[in-house]
């Protein structure tokens, strides 16, 4: 039943933003103004260090992905949605675990554009490091998502939930951020291959401990007086 | 999940220094419609709250048939949520899907065998067949009343909560509605009704509730005369007392 919950509440979400397309244009849009602001404030100095690219991509990542998760809660409170949802008969985890992968889809799709634009502005080759680094963007994905789907329905109604959103998630997610710096960083260079493991075990540990964390405390968190 | 009562005894509801709730006890039955009247701020919309199990009570219990919720052991039980239906303020429907969508969505989060069928059936019965194909953000406050309505039913629950379902409904829709509440009620539907319309609920109710500051002032068979002007009379006297 859970899987099938899962299935179904994520094929609502994707025709939902099929339709409407406010989410990935406007998560796009403002990635994208990040990047350019990034790389102009570099215009006509040293060429910018493959760190300051990596950084400058998982910032953008963190701030587009903010966006998006406050405003995808947002949908759920129009129409009180979010309190159908808690009506229905399936594990409140299927709903946790639905967002969590409908959030991860949304940045992954802003992810891949956010990586074209910083290697044609940074001038990086990515090329044999892409494999790696597609893994690292998704173990990061998906840990900022953890954390992000957790808080972004359990602030339900809070009257300064937009303000809250990202003083509860990113403090959170700087262990995300770091890892994921450092992971590109070490790819992007070529360095030792041990190094950018590192990084991917790192954030695979960060997964399963706020994935298994989100599915255990999602259910008291948005429940009792929905 | 199947029962023919609900049972709640010595509920309590308490948002921080605001009692909602002062100990109400009440036992609804199988094929019984129960108007649950009040002025504003006197509950109604707590004890539907605590009754569809999205709200815990300070104390007391909720027995449904053989299972239990109280403020001690959370109902996360998922039968138990899909034998309840609730009609709210808001439609809770997704604007961006159409009105068909939405339904099927909802049977089939619900476990509905035939989710099409069942979302074209009902459509055709709230009077939406011909907007069927239309995202829900384009209907009148009175079609996503409607779609609210289906939405509600989609499962057959046993236990019917509707606060304030009148809201926003024409003449035509206020009939359709205390149509489909008498043919619930008729299935064996436990039903609740919160509601300010006493035009459209007085024919429909076999009970009145009244609560008034959190408390019940009045609980018994509804008047005989089942007219609006009984009805209010009723009403009148129990927040008087």
């Amino acid at each position: 039943m859970t899987m099938r919950a899962i299935g179904l509440l994520l094929w609502k979400d994707v025709v939902v933003e099929l339709r409407a397309k406010e989410l990935v244009y406007a998560t796009i849009f403002f990635a994208a103004v990040v990047l350019l602001v990034f790389c102009f404030a570099f215009l006509g100095g040293p060429r910018p260090t493959v760190d300051v690219a990596a950084g400058v991509l998982w910032v953008a990542i963190a701030l587009a992905g903010t966006v998006g998760i406050s405003r995808a809660f947002e949908r759920e409170r129009e129409g009180d949605t979010m309190r159908a949802l808690l009506l229905a008969p399936v594990p409140r985890s299927a709903l946790y675990l639905s967002k969590l992968t409908a959030i991860s889809l949304l940045m992954l799709i802003v992810e891949t554009v956010a990586l074209v634009m910083v290697s044609l502005l940074f001038v990086i080759s990515i090329g044999a490091a892409l494999p790696m680094l597609v893994a690292l963007l998704l173990l990061g994905t998906i840990g900022f998502a953890a954390v992000a789907a957790l808080f972004g329905a359990s602030l339900g109604r809070a009257r300064s939930r937009d303000v809250l959103l990202p003083l509860l998630v990113y403090p959170i997610v700087v262990p995300v951020l770091i890892a994921g710096t450092r992971g590109t960083v070490a790819l992007l260079v070529g360095a030792e291959p041990e190094v950018a493991t590192f990084w991917l075990k790192f954030l695979l540990v960060f997964d399963a401990v706020f994935v298994s964390l989100g599915v255990w405390i999602f259910e008291p968190l948005v429940a009792g007086d929905a | 999940m199947s029962f023919d009562t609900v049972d709640a005894r010595g509920l309590t509801k308490v948002y921080g220094r605001q009692r909602a709730l002062a100990g109400v006890d009440l036992t609804l039955r199988a094929g019984e419609a129960t108007a649950l009247l009040g002025p504003n701020g006197a509950g109604k919309s707590t004890l539907v709250g605590i009754l569809s199990t999205l709200v815990s009570p300070t104390a007391g219990r909720v027995r449904y048939g053989g299972a239990e919720a109280s403020s001690e052991s959370r109902p996360d039980d998922e039968a138990l949520r899909g034998a309840i239906g609730v009609i709210a303020h808001e439609s809770h429907c997704y604007g961006d899907l159409t009105g068909h969508e939405n339904l099927v969505f909802f049977a089939r989060l619900y476990g509905v065998a035939d989710a099409r069928a069942t979302a074209d059936k009902l459509l055709a019965r709230v009077g939406l067949r011909d907007a069927a194909n239309r995202a829900a953000r384009t209907y009148s406050r009175g079609m996503l009343q409607r779609l609210a309505v289906a939405r509600a039913l989609v499962h057959k629950p046993r236990l019917l909560l509707a606060d304030e379902p009148f809201t926003g409904l024409d003449r035509a829709g206020v009939a359709l509605l205390a149509e489909l509440l008498a043919e619930e009620r008729a299935r064996g539907c436990i039903m609740v009704v919160v509601t300010h319309d006493f035009d459209a609920v007085a024919p429909l109710i076999d009970r009145v509730v009244v609560l008034a500051r959190g408390r019940i002032a009045h609980d018994a068979p509804a008047p005989a005369a089942r007219s609006t002007a009984a009805l209010a009379d009723v009403y009148r006297t129990a927040l008087e007392s």
